[in-house]
């Protein structure tokens, strides 16, 4: 056999670099990151000779200011002698409070509706079919304005309950006015005090002792629970006979969670009406609450579309399996269906997640103090450091998208299909 | 033959089916009634929908269309006898302002030519959304973006035409140099630099030459006077128009095995998508004209469509790419045993069958981008709901809210649904079957 000639020892000829595919990629790499690169300091360039003009270089010295405006829906102490750090900071909070509640309801709103959509029940399948439509096909920010005026409008003013035209809820624990919800606050009269992190930095951040014992002591409960329930499996795997163990696991997650509260002192602060307004009690405010109304239904809707796909995807067999070994339409969902469903759901569940995160940012057309309506909002207007707050802003947002999508990847694939 | 009488010798007429599967008592049964927890929901759900149209009807059917104000209004529910707060709607807004929330402060007497637009707009989309109209119309779908900016804009007639002619330019320059060449990568090289070397140093002497020999040019209508779901339209329909292009170029960027380019589209695709589409609108309202050379100051309606186009380019780039992942490996190693190179390929083979598995993915970031033109109203353009606030702040309307909400939500239902509507019928005409 003679050995076939190697066509590239003629040398290195220029055209080679546009025509031969090992130096092609090369070429092509390097144009393109020239052309990345000009554009890219052509940008720094424009703007910093703008940023000069104008006198106002990039610096971050403004965040330590005064901030001198209030925040109305806080999380922490704030007044307005506090700096523009400390108020993006509360915004932040704000921001991330209003998401983990808007998830939390919308994931439960959209897998029932997505649910019920499938319903044989002509009537709700139908009813469930004009609610997705409705909000997916109307902006999300005409439905806040929506529920925003709703709360303003339809609800009683607090004068009304001095009037005795309207009256609270929830044997008079609860009230709910066009300027807020009031609920009863969880306060400890005993116990340990508080202990704030960060000292007295814009950061700081008063952790209650009481409520970590709490949490602490409660878990455990549950870690207690879940060990009753598997020895309890383990004798019925080897006896066959299951011990009765129900009783136990509340015993053990309630009866120490209760006493610990009632050694701290535990105790309910319920609102009353002072004056023109309510006191005491924890303050939702309209804004917060309409945001929050507004973004679970939207998002449901989202998510009731997800969760019809994935359930539409699971096939036929396995639910007509699961009714031949006899097992009843409401455990075939929760059993067969919705855990393989899950695995198809998960992903497009957790961009509408994201969405409702990014969509918090429309609080500011209701006047919710998050971080787009504290940094980027007020301190923007005040300091006119356009730059630096949009810069930190959207740093912010781009973190905090990239640790959901993050931690949610990490949780899809573990509990994703391991296949050959 | 012995008779055996046990043996039946003729077949039975057919019995009638039970009562309760057959006709509106069967129907109610299986859909409504099939068991108890059926059947409460049936109820649930019907007394809800009653009180929500008891709730709802009489307020809608209220007789205030030709009402001047709110007083007005209830005045006429008072002679009526109906009071409160939910008497009936104030109908006598929408009539009195519909003009507004559809072209926002556009000159009355012009108000022409955005219904030109849109008529044409109508002829221009025919051919790209129907295969039944001749595809030689497909000419007027590519003159139809500089007409329509003309028609709404105003002014002459040749800065837009002459902005098209580079197309023309670059499309013959391809032409000709390639075929004289006989070089495609001198081709492509001409096709760049003709149409920017045309747009930066002739389009402007010649469209005004041309002008003056022939001037046709209509009043010009300043950018702040467009608003209402004319500017909707008009934002929406720049960033689907463009950003599928774009999108297409960023997906493919992504899938490259060229790390650089990589990298740089998967850079730009994540950071715009972790973003809020505020933050960007507010990059465009304050920082854009930053980034330009000093002196720049361009429209803010442009900067909006500018930022808004790169926002759904990179949420087109994520469809299309879970696309181009949906077709199988065999088809892209088809593409390459036929011998095919990657642009022919990705023409002829790979992008026909990854844009039509993606449809309804590009078609809900559509109908996405068109709800999310609302959000231009925080930094000041008139969007709808901008301008039912700006209604509200005369006198005579204020305190009007759910109509003109109302009104909104209904126009962006009407086009939103539609859209959708659409998608599933392209779906349909081109499913293959294989699945």
């Amino acid at each position: 056999m003679s050995a076939l000639p190697d066509p590239h020892n003629q040398g290195f000829r220029l055209s080679q670099l546009i025509y031969d595919t090992r130096y092609r990629s090369m070429t092509i790499q390097i144009v393109a990151m020239f052309g990345i690169l000009s554009f890219i300091g052509w940008l720094i360039g424009n703007t910093n000779a703008n940023l000069a003009a104008l006198g106002k270089p990039i610096e971050f010295g403004f965040l330590g200011d005064q901030a001198g405006y209030d925040i109305n829906q806080r999380l922490l102490d704030y007044d307005s002698q506090d700096s523009h750090l400390r108020a993006a900071f509360l915004g932040l909070l704000n921001t991330l409070l209003l998401a983990l509640l808007g998830c939390i309801t919308a994931t439960i709103l959209g897998v029932i509706i997505g649910v019920l959509r499938l319903s044989k029940n002509w009537i709700v399948a139908r009813l469930m079919t004009v609610y997705i439509e409705a909000f997916r096909n109307i902006p999300v920010l005409l439905w806040i304005l929506i529920v925003f005026g709703i709360m303003i409008e339809v609800m009683p003013a607090p004068r009304d309950f001095r009037s005795g035209e309207a009256s609270m809820m929830l044997f008079d624990t609860m009230a709910v006015t066009n300027r807020g919800i009031y609920i009863p606050e969880p306060l400890f009269s005993g116990g340990f005090s508080d202990f704030s992190l960060f000292g007295d930095s814009a950061l700081r951040f008063d952790v209650s002792t009481n409520l970590l014992i709490f949490l602490a002591v409660l878990f455990g409960g549950i870690y207690g629970a879940r060990k009753l329930k598997k020895r309890a499996d383990t004798i019925q795997n080897e006896t066959g006979v299951r011990p009765t163990t129900w009783w136990q696991q509340l015993l053990v997650i309630f009866l120490p969670t209760i006493l610990v509260l009632w050694a701290m002192g535990f105790h309910l602060g319920y609102p009353a009406l002072k004056g023109f307004n309510f006191a005491g009690g924890t303050y939702l405010r309209n804004s917060l609450i309409a945001l929050w109304i507004a973004l679970s239904l939207y998002t449901a809707a989202f998510i009731a579309e997800s969760v019809r796909a994935g359930i539409q995807a699971i096939s036929k067999g396995q639910s007509e399996a699961a009714h031949a070994l006899g097992i009843s339409p409401g455990r075939t969902m929760n059993l067969v269906i919705l855990p393989q469903a899950l695995r198809i759901i998960i992903p497009p569940m957790i961009s509408q997640w994201l969405n409702l995160t990014k969509n918090t940012s429309l609080a500011i057309a209701v006047g919710y103090m998050d971080l787009t309506g504290t940094l980027m909002g007020i301190t923007l207007n005040q300091t006119g450091r356009e730059m630096e707050t949009l810069l930190i802003g959207m740093a912010i947002y781009l973190g905090l998208s990239l640790l959901i999508s993050a931690a949610m990847n990490w949780y899809n694939n573990s509990v994703k299909l391991v296949e050959r | 033959m012995p008779d055996f009488s046990y043996v039946r010798s003729e077949m039975l007429p057919e019995k009638a089916p039970p009562k309760s599967e057959v006709g509106i008592y069967g129907w109610l049964r299986t859909n409504l009634f099939s068991s108890v927890t059926n059947s409460i929901l049936t109820v649930v759900a019907l007394y809800f929908v009653v009180s929500l149209l008891r709730g709802v009807l009489p307020w809608a059917f209220s007789p205030t269309w030709g009402a001047e104000s709110l007083s007005d209004c209830r005045g006429i529910l008072h002679e009526l006898g109906r009071e409160g707060h939910f008497a009936g709607a104030c109908w006598g807004v929408i009539r009195e302002r519909w003009t507004q929330l559809l072209f926002g402060f556009y000159p009355i007497e012009a108000l022409w030519r955005p219904l030109v637009a849109f008529i044409l707009l109508g002829v221009a989309m025919a051919p790209v959304l129907f295969t039944s109209v001749p595809k030689k119309l497909l000419w007027f779908s590519a003159v139809f973006p500089f007409l329509c900016f003309w028609l709404i804009w105003g002014g002459s007639i040749w800065f837009p035409l002459a902005i098209f002619a580079g197309l023309l330019l670059a499309g013959v320059a391809f032409i000709l140099v390639t075929r004289y060449s006989g070089s495609t990568l001198v081709g492509v090289i001409a096709t760049m630099l003709v149409p920017v070397l045309w747009w930066i140093f002739f389009t402007d002497p010649v469209s005004s030459a041309v002008h003056f020999v022939l001037p046709i040019s209509l009043e010009q209508v300043e950018s702040q006077n467009i608003g209402g779901f004319l500017l909707a339209v008009l934002i929406g329909l720049t960033g689907v128009t463009l950003s599928l292009p774009l999108g297409v170029i960023l997906a493919l960027g992504r899938q490259s095995d060229l790390p650089l380019l990589k990298y740089s589209c998967v850079a730009f695709i994540e950071f715009i998508r972790g973003v809020p589409l505020i933050t960007l609108l507010f990059v465009a309202s304050t920082l854009l004209n930053y980034f330009m050379p000093p002196g720049t100051n361009f429209d803010l309606v442009l900067r909006v469509m500018i930022m808004v186009t790169l926002f759904a380019s990179a949420y087109m780039a994520e469809v299309i790419r879970g696309g181009l992942a949906a077709l199988p490996t065999g088809q892209y190693e088809a593409a390459d045993s036929l011998g095919l190179n990657y642009w022919t390929a990705q023409r002829l083979i790979i992008m026909p069958q990854a844009l039509k598995i993606s449809i309804p993915g590009i078609v809900s970031t559509f109908i996405g981008l068109f709800k999310d033109t609302t959000l231009v109203g925080i930094v000041g353009l008139f969007d709808p709901i901008l301008l039912s606030t700006n209604i509200r702040a005369d006198q005579a309307w204020n305190g009007v809210l759910w109509e003109l909400y109302g009104f909104i939500g209904l126009v962006f239902f009407i086009f939103c649904f539609s859209m959708s509507r659409y998608s599933m019928y392209l779906e349909r005409k081109l499913a293959t079957g294989h699945r």
